[in-house]
């Protein structure tokens, strides 16, 4: 039979209230900067006690701060998840996902379909520190099944992959990561909580980069990674991070301490002790600024980029738009089944004349901004293979789904008829 | 660690330090559908103050296996033999939620394994609505929603959390949904079932803490302190909290609890 659960809160309202109540100390209703190192501490007795986790709060900011945890409160709440730890970047917080889980010998299974900074750390640095990863098509889950080895830790993609804007199939991917016992991490950037929950859908973990939509603004560098708290690290066996004595931390066996929350405590505990990549107050309270509307932003980036990719794929200079909201795309039903509101204000295509008409198209635009970012209040171009992904050879750069001719857009808050005769300006330009 | 109690393996959290039997011993009960870590700071901030901590999986939760216990009476049974097993004569008990009745009946049936008594989020009745039961009954998501919602203050997830970065509201739904099948139905059906005799609750002679939340959503600040009248040496605190009081408000916890096992 049917059972219907309580009311809770709408992730509109979520996106505005949760994780903050009005300041204990003041009574801010806005979410107050605690720009501060360190805290003092009333008593010997509680410091000791709060160094030791046998109580809850703030010693020194690299750990926790006030502004941030409000940040990620909020994300675990929009996300549905356990809880959350806001990072330095989005790099940041895969790296955190990743040095949590596994060391040297570590292997990882990622999408081939990945943003270049994501690549540059898994295929160029992190085997420096003996940790290697498998490349697969994003599309092909036997291929992902088939990567898996007796040491791979994690399997890594991106909901909607950048700048290919391929689709990942979480469930599917979920699926074969809970066959093999370890996590699937996604990273949900592109599609944020408002158009998909990465965890309903499987996912056990989820990083941000909240440079991009979360704050929409384009004013700071952040990340955040989310842990659904529902992996059972016990039962798996592979994570001794998580199951075993930890000598940096009395001995603290982590999920043992928290059924739920083990991974998050350690990541906390030692990644964000040891490698310091915290979120500053500042930065938390600037991507909180921009997430109170993420659920108005992000219906008028998806409706817009309909409108361009409409234009773009009707138009003769243009030999192929990738965007799932087209028919032909390979992702086409996958997208409507798990983002029904959409998937992507990120989309590419291909002009017709190669390397030299995406130049002139590039310089020809005006509205749109030529630069390395995505997810901002302002239209965004870039030509991927000269500059975000340059590092990879061209082989590489098939697999990823780029041509030297891809152009990468990302569709702001502008209004789409002003966009449209900036992108039909160019056009005309780049084929003179 | 592991005791055997009624004859299979019964997994108890020590709050990070070894078991030491020596020590004035305190054994925390959690509640319907839940485990140890609910109590993971209280457990350990007692544990490195002078108890021996033993912060239980009930049978068939968490890390204890065995047949999920049906009545609280057959937890309060359980209970007293785990203190037995412990080795620890008796103990200081601190129960939440089913656990604080599992607690209650332990001081009333079992007096002798009993040094004290700290009942957190309780209620005498504890009835469970026909449409939470139903939803467990049918292990359905709603009734995990139901508790993590119900089970904290209204609107929780929009306030700070006591726990930086921890979702409160949203933990507790993944610790629920990860209850074996049939745990949580089990557990509310014995809450919902469990009518001690008065008199019974009137001749508890331990020394008693009745912990109540002014914003409880399910057993409401007025039962708990109903009960605290009703037994003889006990006493009354109330937090400002939500029925998850061992996450939602530990650090106060924490010193209701401390004055309470100074005496």
């Amino acid at each position: 039979m049917a059972h219907s659960g309580p009311k809770a809160p709408h992730p509109d309202t979520l996106a505005v209230h949760a994780g903050q109540s009005p300041d204990p100390a003041t009574g801010a209703r806005a979410v107050p900067i605690y720009q501060t190192a360190s805290y003092v501490l009333p008593d010997a007795d509680t410091a000791a006690a709060l160094f030791d986790m046998e109580l809850p709060g703030h010693v020194y900011s690299r750990l926790s701060n006030p502004t941030v945890a409000v940040l990620e409160e909020r994300m675990a709440a929009l996300e549905g998840g356990a809880g959350a730890i806001a990072t330095a970047s989005g790099q940041a917080a895969l790296h955190l996902a990743i040095a949590t889980l596994m060391g040297r010998g570590g292997h990882i299974v990622s999408s081939a379909s990945l943003y270049g900074g994501s690549h540059n750390l898994l295929h160029y640095t992190l085997p420096r520190f003996g940790i290697e990863t498998t490349f697969v098509p994003a599309r092909d889950p036997d291929a992902w099944r088939r990567a898996i080895r007796p040491e791979t830790r994690l399997l890594f993609g991106e909901t909607v992959g950048n700048p290919s804007v391929d689709v990942l199939d979480v469930p599917s991917l979920a699926k074969v990561a809970e066959d093999n016992a370890i996590p699937l991490l996604v990273d949900a950037t592109v599609t944020t909580p408002a158009l998909g929950r990465s965890l309903e859908m499987g996912a056990h973990l989820v990083v941000h980069s909240a440079t991009k939509f979360l704050s929409g603004h384009g004013v700071v560098i952040g990340g955040v990674l989310v842990d659904g708290g529902r992996f059972d690290w016990d039962a798996s066996g592979k994570f001794p991070t998580l199951t075993q004595p930890y000598e940096g931390f009395h001995g603290m066996v982590f999920s043992e301490e928290s059924t739920v929350s083990a991974f998050l405590l350690r990541a906390r505990r030692e990644g964000l002790r040891d490698f310091g990549a915290c979120m500053a107050p500042m930065t938390a309270f600037q991507v909180l600024q921009g997430l109170e509307t993420l659920h108005l932003r992000m219906p008028r980036h998806v409706a817009s980029t309909a409108v361009v990719v409409d234009f773009l794929a009707k138009h003769p200079a243009v030999a192929r738009v990738h965007h799932p909201a087209l028919a032909a795309h390979p992702d086409h039903a996958l997208a409507r089944a798990l983002y029904p509101q959409g998937c992507s204000a990120i989309l590419a295509f291909e002009l017709a004349g190669g390397r030299e008409a995406g130049r002139r198209f590039i310089e020809a635009l005006s509205l749109f901004s030529h630069l390395a970012n995505i997810g901002d209040a302002k239209s965004l171009v870039i030509h991927p293979a000269s500059t975000t992904h340059h590092r990879m050879d061209d082989a590489a750069l098939a697999q990823a789904g780029i041509t030297p001719g891809t152009v990468r857009l990302s569709i702001g808050l502008e209004h789409p008829d002003d966009l449209v005769e900036d992108l039909s300006r160019a056009l005309r330009a780049s084929q003179k | 660690m592991n005791f055997i109690v009624e004859g299979y393996p019964a997994y108890a959290y020590t709050g990070g330090r070894d078991f030491d039997p020596q020590l004035p011993a305190v054994v925390f009960v959690h509640g319907s559908a839940l485990d140890h870590s609910v109590w993971h700071y209280p457990a350990r901030y007692l544990a490195h103050h002078g108890f021996a901590v033993l912060a239980v999986d009930l049978p068939g939760h968490g890390r204890s296996p065995g047949a999920v216990r049906t009545t609280v009476e057959a937890l309060a049974d359980w209970v007293a033999a785990f203190v037995e097993a412990a080795c620890v004569g008796r103990a200081h008990l601190v129960g939440h939620s089913m656990g604080a009745l599992a607690a209650l009946d332990c001081a009333i049936r079992h007096p002798h394994r009993v040094a004290s008594l700290a009942l957190v989020g309780i209620s005498v009745p504890m009835p469970v609505g026909e449409a939470f039961l139903a939803a467990a009954a049918d292990d359905s998501p709603a009734a995990f929603d139901m508790q993590s919602v119900w089970g904290h203050a209204r609107l929780a997830s929009l306030a700070a959390s006591a726990i930086p970065g921890l979702s409160q509201v949203g933990a507790s739904r993944s610790l629920v949904a990860r209850a074996r099948p049939g745990v949580q139905h089990a557990d509310l059906a014995a809450c919902h079932a469990y009518a001690p005799p008065a008199e019974s609750i009137r001749a508890i002679e331990a020394p008693t803490l009745v912990v109540a939340g002014r914003r409880d959503q399910m057993t409401p600040f007025r039962a708990g302190a109903e009960l605290a009248g009703r037994i003889p040496r006990a006493k009354l605190v109330a937090l400002d909290a939500g029925h998850a009081m061992p996450t939602e408000a530990p650090r106060e916890l924490v010193a209701a609890l401390r004055a309470h096992l100074a005496g």
